[in-house]
């Protein structure tokens, strides 16, 4: 199981919590199962997200292994100028 | 002073990387050959030109076009009614809503019809033949009465799902970060300080318009030439809303006059486009600056309340900030970047930020250089500094007592890795300019500043040709100095002189997809790939020559330009160089070539510190720029002028909306200052030489340490020049721009 750090406003979608647990040895596993376990979150991870796996910061890469120790944070979808 | 000063950290030795070789666009630029979007031109091409509307909120009852249609030269007129609606996708749908307007008018200057015709006098003509009957409808552009009950809706139902019940319409998402406890933090300090903070939309300000030529042929095929910071961006929104293949069109980028974050996304193109296709006619688009201002994408302009507590020795023990940012008339301005951002300097045991993205009638925001964050860092940095000078603390000394390293949770979430604040903090507090002394009204302040970075989808080609010189091929259109970068880093791995590669920037047939120019990704992401691509050519060529040498593969290795033999059995052989190689690649098996395609994530985030001196004329409130100093961490700089160009040039626009850029909206929600006349940008002569201190920090996710290096340095200076304004004036300033009416005010109340 993967420990997920959740920002504050999706937390009404995780029953108030900002922790939440996933089984998930990759990005894409993480996401899939976050949207599986909290549908309230599904709309905002189809609009995109962004997840910080031990401090970096990842977007798209499916296959980015996460261990079951990692820090995981998801962000809101990084943008640029 | 850049490199007399910076601190070399990394143990890499380098050859080329590092040094200043001349700018590989220079010449073009500077004697007028370079062809940027307004110079390129097609046989039998037509000029359209663009209708867009008087009103700032307007139902668009009827368009009638068959006046403009009958005048003789004009071939194409375009209204929404062309267009495929677009229902499988909001945001590309929101894109082309602000290309061409639908149902309503959302702002003044937003499209509403557009012609092409044999010149641009009659394209002008049939404009002015075009019937529209509007209902004009009560407007909002200021972001917080956008909020407050009764003021004029712009889309019902576009909230999502984050939006409170009960909340405006206007109100389009809600973020909320951080952790701890904001209360139980606040009641530990021996101070806090509640204060609210503005600041204006203010425009990128590149200096070249958009512009772009479209041509269709009756197959579907299309070709676009255009100003872009993004060409596959362009190829593929332009795409999705004209029904094309993206295989069919094929972008090419221009030259290009600035972006800084105002060219990530299409106002023309898709117009053009259609022109060009309802026309059977190449056609070419230019806006005129009062379009640039009227209807491309400023900055969101920020409404922010800050609560900080901080104890008698400066120790933060609270920090809390609720922003409000409209982005124009469409859902997404950066409020949640802004919300990331805002104390993401600092270690903080007790921190929440909390954004509201709201809509009103100004044109869709487009991202600018680090997206929402200088307006946050405004607040805070603004709120910090007071505090401090309340409790007699030096504001350095607190911003070193609270800043954030390695291992500390970041407000935002993650656990910072390797990171160069604390660097950029101690070099400024040792540099000569914090103990300059300073006049009579004259104030000097500091601030900090955080970004992110990222990388993104990227193809590079490295070819080598016949004589042994390389072109690398990259598919982002250079914006700050890639074709340097991307040629010193070829021959860097290389082991050839940097006049021996040559880099451009390759139209979207020629590359696979490749992630827009932004995000200060570029020198990483695609550095990353030029890097890879020249280790694959090199593999090639040592495989080639260990033929040649009838050895085995692992009996050869690549060293200072040429394939060696090495180790006990390979034999005595005469090292061939690149050049030697590449002679005979037809006779080894062909062409040799490198290429790497992948989506390199991990950039490094990036901090930066700047000090300002400024003083305030006390009869008239103007502010002066005396001097300007700018600490940053760049990872490795890979062409330092470049990197001190990017600083100065992050100083210099964050000067501007320091001081005097803003929109200003008349009261029926017209721009009134749509020139560069009246949108006051700074000029050489209001500035002084902006000193730069470049500190190098490795990023270890890339082979050179590189960071991204160009938003980060429009960050500190909104919040540095406040607090340097407000300890010469004696005043605080909390609203931007601190022009001199609203600073002589300031006094004259205080």
């Amino acid at each position: 199981m993967v420990q997920v750090t959740i920002w504050g406003s999706l937390a009404r979608f995780t029953d108030d919590a900002r922790e939440v647990e996933v089984e998930a040895e990759n990005l894409r596993q993480l996401l899939d199962g976050l949207a599986q376990k909290y549908p309230g979150l599904k709309p905002q991870l189809d609009r995109g997200v962004s997840v910080s796996i031990d401090g970096k910061v990842y977007n798209d890469s499916w296959f980015q292994p996460i261990q079951p120790d990692s820090e995981v944070v998801l962000l809101a979808r990084l943008k640029g100028g | 002073m850049a490199l007399d000063s910076k601190q070399v950290l990394d143990t890499q030795q380098f050859k080329i990387v590092g040094t200043r070789p001349l700018r590989p666009d220079g010449i073009d630029k500077v004697t007028g050959k370079a062809r940027f979007g307004a110079d390129i031109t097609a046989p039998g091409m037509l000029i359209g030109k663009v209708l867009r509307s008087p009103h700032a909120h307007a139902r668009i009852k009827s368009i009638d076009t068959s006046a403009a249609e009958a005048i003789e030269g004009v071939h194409a007129v375009v209204t929404r009614a062309d267009f495929a609606e677009i229902t499988d996708d909001d945001a590309t749908a929101d894109v082309l809503d602000n290309c061409m307007a639908g149902e309503k008018a959302l702002y003044d200057g937003h499209a509403v019809a557009a012609v092409a015709a044999s010149s641009g006098h009659i394209a002008k003509k049939a404009l002015k033949a075009i019937k529209i009957d509007y209902e004009v409808l009560d407007h909002v552009t200021d972001v917080d009465r956008a909020i407050a009950d009764g003021a004029p809706v712009l889309h019902e139902g576009r909230a999502d799902e984050s939006v409170p019940e009960g909340s405006s319409p206007n109100i389009m998402a809600r973020y909320e970060f951080g952790h701890g406890d904001i209360d139980a933090g606040l009641a530990q300090a021996d101070q806090v300080i509640e204060r609210s903070y503005r600041t204006e939309a203010t425009h990128q300000g590149y200096i070249e318009p958009h512009a772009c030529l479209a041509q269709m042929s009756q197959d579907g095929q299309a070709d676009l030439w255009c100003c872009t910071q993004g060409h596959y961006m362009v190829r593929n929104t332009c795409a999705a809303i004209l029904g094309l293949d993206q295989g069919q069109l094929r972008v090419t980028a221009s030259e290009i006059g600035g972006g800084f974050g105002g060219k990530t996304t299409v106002f023309l193109e898709p117009v053009a486009l259609m022109l060009a296709k309802k026309s059977s006619r190449p056609v070419k688009m230019v806006m005129t600056r009062s379009e640039v201002l009227r209807a491309t994408g400023p900055t969101a302009s920020s409404s922010v309340d800050i609560r900080i507590g901080m104890t008698k020795d400066g120790r933060i023990t609270a920090g809390f900030a609720e922003l409000r940012y409209q982005g124009g008339a469409y859902p997404g301005s950066p409020v949640e970047m802004g919300s990331m951002s805002a104390f993401a300097p600092y270690d903080l045991e007790n921190v929440k930020t909390v954004g509201w993205d709201v809509v009103t009638n100004r044109p869709k925001q487009a991202a600018y250089r680090a997206p929402g964050a200088p307006m946050a860092a405004f607040a805070v940095e603004s709120a910090i500094d007071e505090l401090a000078k309340g409790l007699g603390l030096d504001p350095l000394e607190v911003r070193l007592k609270n800043a954030a390293r390695e291992g500390t949770k970041a407000s935002y979430g993650p656990t910072y890795p390797a990171i160069g604040l604390e660097a950029t903090l101690r070099t400024a507090k040792d540099h000569p300019h914090w103990t300059a002394p300073l006049g009579p009204n004259q104030g000097r302040g500091v601030a900090c500043g955080f970004w992110f970075n990222f990388g993104g989808d990227t193809c590079v080609t490295l070819n080598i040709t016949p004589d042994g010189t390389v072109t690398v091929s990259e598919g982002n259109p250079d914006i700050g100095g890639s074709r340097a970068s991307m040629s010193m880093m070829a021959a860097e791995e290389l082991g050839i002189p940097y006049n021996k590669v040559r880099t451009i920037v390759a139209d979207t047939g020629s590359l696979g997809q490749n992630e827009v120019t932004d995000g200060s990704r570029v020198t990483f992401a695609v550095g990353l790939a030029t890097i890879e691509a020249a280790r694959a050519a090199k593999r090639e060529m040592c495989r080639r020559v260990a033929k040649v040498w009838g050895i085995d593969e692992d009996a050869v290795e690549w060293r200072d330009g040429a394939v060696h033999p090495t180790g006990h059995n390979a034999g005595s052989h005469d090292p061939m160089t690149l050049a030697e190689i590449a002679a005979i690649a037809s006779n080894t098996g062909g062409p040799i070539a490198g290429h790497h395609e992948a989506n390199p994530e991990g950039a490094g985030v990036s901090f930066a510190t700047h000090m300002v001196d400024t003083e305030v004329d006390p009869d008239t409130g103007a502010v002066k720029i005396l001097r300007y100093t700018v600490f940053q961490d760049a990872g490795k700089a890979v062409h330092p002028a470049y990197v001190e160009g990017q600083f100065q040039g992050g100083a210099t626009q964050g000067i501007g909306w320091a001081l005097n850029e803003e929109y200003i909206y008349g009261e029926d929600g017209t721009l009134q200052n749509a020139g560069f006349l009246d949108y006051r940008i700074p000029v050489a002569s209001d500035l002084p030489m902006i000193d730069t201190v470049i500190l190098e920090i490795p990023n270890p996710g890339h082979p050179y340490g590189v960071r991204g290096v160009g938003e980060t340095s429009i960050v500190p200076p909104l919040a540095a020049i406040a607090n340097a304004v407000s300890e010469a004036a004696g005043v605080r300033m909390t609203d931007l721009p601190m022009s001199p009416p609203k600073v002589l005010k300031a006094m004259q109340d205080k």
